[in-house]
């Protein structure tokens, strides 16, 4: 087991650099190059030149990759070329709200849609069952933006409960942070729960109809007994992955409703910094962004690795 | 009602209406629209009267007009990213399934690593470089989306590929082409028309979100998603116009899902002479 | 015997999912120490029975008629809580497959203290100590820890016998069997049926033992019901439905198990039409799965290839027909060599070898006429017209018996014997000198199969092509192979015609496989057992 939790790990690192590649050659696959592109119209033969050793394209890729990547991971991501700044100094404050929104919202919605799920699984046919699998195929198909307005217009505008934007400094106090982002967490846990909900259900269902649960209900043994003893220990691990999955999902989510919120994450600089070229700032938050997704998927399959009977006593 | 043998429920007949509503609005748009998408016929935010139904946006358009030939693009461009995805994702799928060996290992890693990426951060590189324009994002999309496609649709192939009759039929010494056309596609043509569903609604959501975003469509074009982003401001006024486009984004999605969930039931439950 | 001895009274019991009905009008009585054997085809209704002696029913089934008492109480009026109570300590149950029966996450002793611990019966301590006495009295290693393991630990054999202690943990009055050993091995299937016997007779538990296999239900049943489409055929005890059947359907059953040697024809002879020397095989990860295998197929030959699971013989017969290259040796096709794999073999050469599948259901393509199946090969290797491949595809639904109409129906609108006969006339219609038969009646009804044997015994005496017969049923060997290769993990340990393998001087393994295919005798079992010792 420790076996192939290392090789999972070892896949998770190459996976890691193999994003790092893409997410740099992103930048490589251009007819022309990265300043004439950046140039457009203006490009003269000398402005080209200083652009081009500004940017230091005048070394080969393997070499500028090899910079570019050793530099992040002591955490030098370069210099904007809008601003001139250090992207990582741009970036952290960024990134910390970022991260306060995704763990606000997953905090609420992982607990409720395990809940949720479990529910529906364990009364399936249910009026509720019913009701819960029509309503979140619904959400499911409605855009993150939508709510966000959706819950801005009627909680925020007519009702003027919770403020419309979510305007946070670094001075903002925790108390008045998580009032302020009660919107936007409130719209990603919509979005969320009802892909997590249904993917909960269905493995919780999966494993309902095996013959082993069969087996226990032939044994007279109480229904909840053999939903808590027999189904989720087994539930377990397909649960986990699809809380991992979501979570991932979560990451990216963030982007859109950052936006409608007007809320000073991560998301918000990169969609500003990919309207503008701004290649260094979009490779930064690129980067951060497939880390965390790819961190979690990797947690996820190892703790489906954990939770499996036959990895944890081998014969 | 029933079609080819199958109940229809009613969230799938909702769902088959909704579509074919969209696709006509879409088509015929230029037709059917009051107005020009561009076209300045009133004063910015008036509200809806006889002449403009649904009131006019922030530039004085017709809000009916632009919401008409908005679908004609959101709808055309989703479709025309969906279809391009799955001509790649099927050719690549089905030869890495069926040449086994190198070929698919190779293609199957390289998805693998497009896959560990969020899709949405990976076009954002991808166009903060190349920038915005309409074949860009065409291409863009359809190839990030080809990698879900190709994944079902090798999957589909190795199980179909491992069942007897297609042994028979490589035994018998048939070409790949026939053991293709006439043993794998007819058994794996139900999944991927649902597929298709699924993937459409994906590739429609994803570019509402960037030209929500400002990344995708440009204006003077009209798309969904850009006229959210463009009427958001009004939310705190009152004005309802953002939920015009946002709403039909959310409707047509709805309809596509219901539509594709009926089918996955159907298939699930086997051939349609006993359902 | 009193009255007060019945444990189980089912009256005119009758199961309906929906419109269907499953069981219609079955009565039985179970006295205590008694053993009900229910026997029948697939459908015939014996697990919806067995399963409704627990008060259960499947999804979207129901009892819909009729009364079941257990010990005086009609179960169908209680509650579910009095329902619940009656399962595990009144009636248990035994499945067939008890690898998919037992929770892969929990721990044997878990499992089987679950009932009288959850019944509220005995302490945790007292049910492990109930545990390891039945893991002794069943014959299982280190019975004092064998709880310890998971499901997945322990081979299938002895996953069976836990499944029977995890019932017997309560001491429950009826047990029901629903074909416990029909997914075990015949070697396997003798030690787990002598266990079954010893723990119902020392208990005096009556029982209800489910199964396909008459010969099975003769060791160890009192009384046998014969069952067909969910109702009775017919009721008596064992011994007067083996010797003297009354109804057709019955005696027709009986005397399939019973017949003899009678299909073997001659060969004629000649020149070798396959030959196989020393061949190696493997799959990717493995060790060797095939480890230097020769044999011989002449003309009208029907040579079986008979083995345990995992014998290799199935894998022999994809490296024979190219699906699996081998790594070592040589195959020669009347008198030519064949390339390992099956690229580098002519379109000639695999038209000769044509194969039939243990599962018709899987291999005919479902969205394919019976004409396109047929006629494909017709086409294909002849390249005759529309019109001549028609005619000989009628031609071939004639030689199968079956109707010429069916030349337009897809495969889901025949039923399984249906389908193997159309998968038969399929590897004819290449006109082939081989045929390899995968296991061909094992996924069909007793009775369904016998049909399939005498077909292609017919087939062979009209057109003399040689069969290739995998198979697992030394019963099928015995009735339709003129010779015999007995595999063993890879090799084959005894070869030749089949009147000397099968007669003594035994190899110790032909032995052994040959002394556990059960008999229709009440004292087969009595017998192995005593020899055994």
């Amino acid at each position: 087991m420790l076996r192939m939790i290392g090789l999972r790990l070892a896949l998770g690192v190459m996976t890691l650099l193999g994003a790092s590649m893409l997410i740099f050659a992103g930048t490589e696959i251009l007819p022309g190059d990265l300043a004439s592109a950046l140039l457009q119209n203006n490009a003269t033969a000398e402005n080209l030149a200083t652009m081009r050793e500004q940017l230091g394209l005048d070394r080969p890729a393997a070499v500028r990759y090899a910079q570019w990547f050793g530099g992040a991971l002591q955490g030098d991501l370069g210099r904007s070329l809008a601003t001139e700044r250090s992207v990582a100094r741009d970036i952290a404050p960024r990134l910390g709200n970022t991260v306060f929104l995704a763990v606000y919202a997953a905090g609420i919605a992982v607990p409720l849609s395990i809940v949720l799920g479990l529910m529906a699984a364990v009364w399936q046919g249910s009026v509720f069952d019913r009701m819960v699998n029509t309503v979140t195929l619904m959400t499911i198909s409605v855009p993150e933006y939508l709510i966000g307005y959706l819950l801005m217009k009627y909680i925020s505008v007519e009702l003027g409960w919770l403020p419309t934007l979510a305007n946070v400094t670094e001075q903002t106090g925790l108390g008045e942070r998580l009032y302020l982002t009660l919107l936007p967490m409130l719209t990603l846990v919509l979005v969320v729960i009802a892909h997590m909900m249904r993917m909960t259900r269905a493995s919780v269902l999966a494993i309902m109809a095996s013959p082993y649960i069969e087996m226990a209900f032939l044994k007279g043994i109480p229904k909840w007994i053999v939903v808590v003893r027999h189904a989720f220990p087994n539930a377990l691990a397909p649960v986990i992955s699809v809380v991992a999955l979501n979570l991932a999902y979560l990451v990216v989510g963030v982007v859109v409703v950052e936006a409608v919120f007007v809320y000073p994450g991560l998301g918000q600089l990169m969609v500003d910094a990919v309207s503008k070229h701004d290649v260094p700032v979009v490779q930064a938050c690129g980067l951060i962004f497939s880390s965390a997704f790819i961190v979690l998927n990797m947690l996820a399959d190892i703790a489906a690795i954990l939770a499996n009977p036959r990895l944890r006593h081998p014969r | 009602m029933r079609l080819y043998g199958h109940r229809v429920t009613w969230p799938a007949a909702l769902g088959m209406v909704i579509i074919a509503v969209n696709l006509m609005g879409a088509i015929g748009a230029p037709w059917l629209a009051p107005f020009d998408q561009a076209e300045v016929v009133c004063e910015a935010w008036d509200d809806p009267s006889a002449a403009h139904w649904l009131g006019c946006d922030n530039l004085g358009r017709d809000l009916l007009s632009r919401l008409l030939f908005g679908a004609r693009m959101s709808i055309g461009l989703s479709l025309l990213i969906t279809t391009l995805s799955f001509s790649i994702g099927i050719v690549a799928g089905f030869t890495a399934a069926i040449a086994k060996g190198w070929v698919d290992t190779a293609l199957s890693r390289a998805v693998d690593l497009m896959l560990a990426m969020p899709s949405l951060i990976f076009a954002f590189v991808v166009l903060s470089v190349l920038g915005t324009d309409i074949p860009v994002l065409v291409v863009t999309l359809a190839c990030l989306d080809s990698t879900r496609v190709f994944r079902l649709s090798r999957a589909l192939a190795m199980n179909i590929v491992a069942l007897e009759y297609v042994e028979v039929a490589r035994l018998r010494g048939e070409g790949l082409w026939w053991i293709i056309t006439r043993e794998v596609l007819p058994a794996a043509r139900a999944p991927l028309i649902a597929e298709y569903g699924l993937r459409f609604s994906f590739a429609f959501l994803f570019v509402a979100a960037l030209s929500f975003l400002g990344l995708g469509i440009q204006p003077p074009d009209a798309d969904w998603g850009s006229m959210v982003r463009d009427y958001r401001d009004m939310i705190n006024l009152g004005v309802s116009a953002p939920f015009w486009p946002a709403g039909a984004i959310a409707v047509l999605t709805i309809g596509v899902n219901f539509v594709v969930d009926w089918l996955l039931a159907i298939q699930s439950r086997g051939h349609g002479e006993n359902a | 015997m009193s009255v007060s001895d019945i444990v189980l009274e089912v009256d005119r019991l009758r199961v309906a999912a929906g419109a269907a009905v499953l069981v219609d009008d079955v009565s039985f009585t179970l006295r205590r120490g008694a053993v009900i054997g229910l026997i029948g085809e697939s459908g015939a209704g014996k697990t919806t029975i067995g399963l409704a002696c627990l008060g259960y029913t499947r999804n979207g089934c129901a009892i819909a008629g009729g009364r079941i008492v257990f010990r005086g109480q009609d179960i169908l009026t209680l509650s579910a809580a009095g329902r619940r109570a009656l399962r595990g300590p009144g009636v248990a149950y035994i499945a067939q497959s008890a690898a998919a029966s037992f929770n892969p996450a929990m721990t044997l002793f878990e499992q089987v203290c679950e009932i009288p611990v959850r019944h509220g019966l005995m302490t945790a301590a007292a049910a492990r100590a109930v545990a390891v006495g039945l893991f002794r009295e069943l014959d299982l290693p280190d019975p004092e820890n064998f709880g310890r393991r998971y499901p997945h630990q322990v081979s299938g054999g002895q996953l069976q016998r836990a499944m029977a202690a995890m019932a017997m943990a309560a001491r429950p009055d009826i047990l029901v069997f629903d074909e416990p050993t029909t997914a075990l091995d015949v070697t396997t299937q003798v030690e787990v049926l002598a266990a079954f016997r010893k723990l119902i007779r020392e208990h005096r538990t009556a029982a209800i033992y489910i199964t396909h296999d008459l010969a099975v239900v003769a060791q160890i049943a009192d009384d046998i019901m014969v069952l067909r489409h969910g109702r009775m055929i017919e009721h008596g005890t064992a011994e007067q439905i083996l010797q003297a059947p009354r109804e057709d359907y019955t005696r027709r059953l009986v005397a399939e198990r019973v017949r003899g040697h009678s299909f073997v024809a001659r060969a004629d002879g000649g020149a070798a039409l396959l030959s196989v020397r020393d061949v190696v095989a493997s799959y990717a990860t493995l060790p060797r799965v095939i480890d230097g295998v020769s044999l011989e197929v002449r003309r009208g030959d029907t040579l079986a290839v008979v083995g345990e699971s995992g014998s290799g013989k199935s894998t022999l017969a994809r490296v024979i027909t190219g699906l699996l290259p081998r790594e070592a040796g040589e195959i020669r096709l009347g008198g030519e060599v064949l390339s390992a794999g099956l690229g580098g073999r002519t379109l000639e050469q695999k038209r000769r070898v044509q194969m039939i599948y243990q599962m018709p259901d899987v291999a005919l393509n479902p969205h394919q006429t019976v004409l396109d199946i047929i006629g494909r090969p017709i086409g294909f290797y002849f390249g005759r017209s529309r019109g001549e491949i028609r005619a000989r595809v009628l031609e071939l639904l004639r030689m199968m018996d079956l109707p010429e109409s069916f030349i337009d129906r897809t495969p889901g609108e025949l039923s399984g014997g249906q389908k193997q006969r159309v998968g038969i006339a399929r590897a004819l219609a290449a006109e082939p000198d081989l045929i390899v038969c995968d296991e061909v009646t094992s996924a069909l009804d007793q009775l369904v199969g016998e049909e399939i044997l005498l077909l292609l015994k017919r087939l062979q005496e009209e057109l003399g092509v040689a069969y290739l017969f995998i198979t697992h049923d030394l019963g099928v060997v015995k009735r339709i192979a003129n010779k015999v290769a007995v595999m063993l993990k890879g090799q084959i340990v005894a070869g030749g015609e089949t009147e000397t393998v099968f007669a003594p001087p035994f190899h110790s393994y032909t032995a052994l496989l040959l002394s556990s295919v059960p008999e229709m005798r009440g004292d087969w079992l009595d017998e192995v057992l005593a020899r055994r010792l």
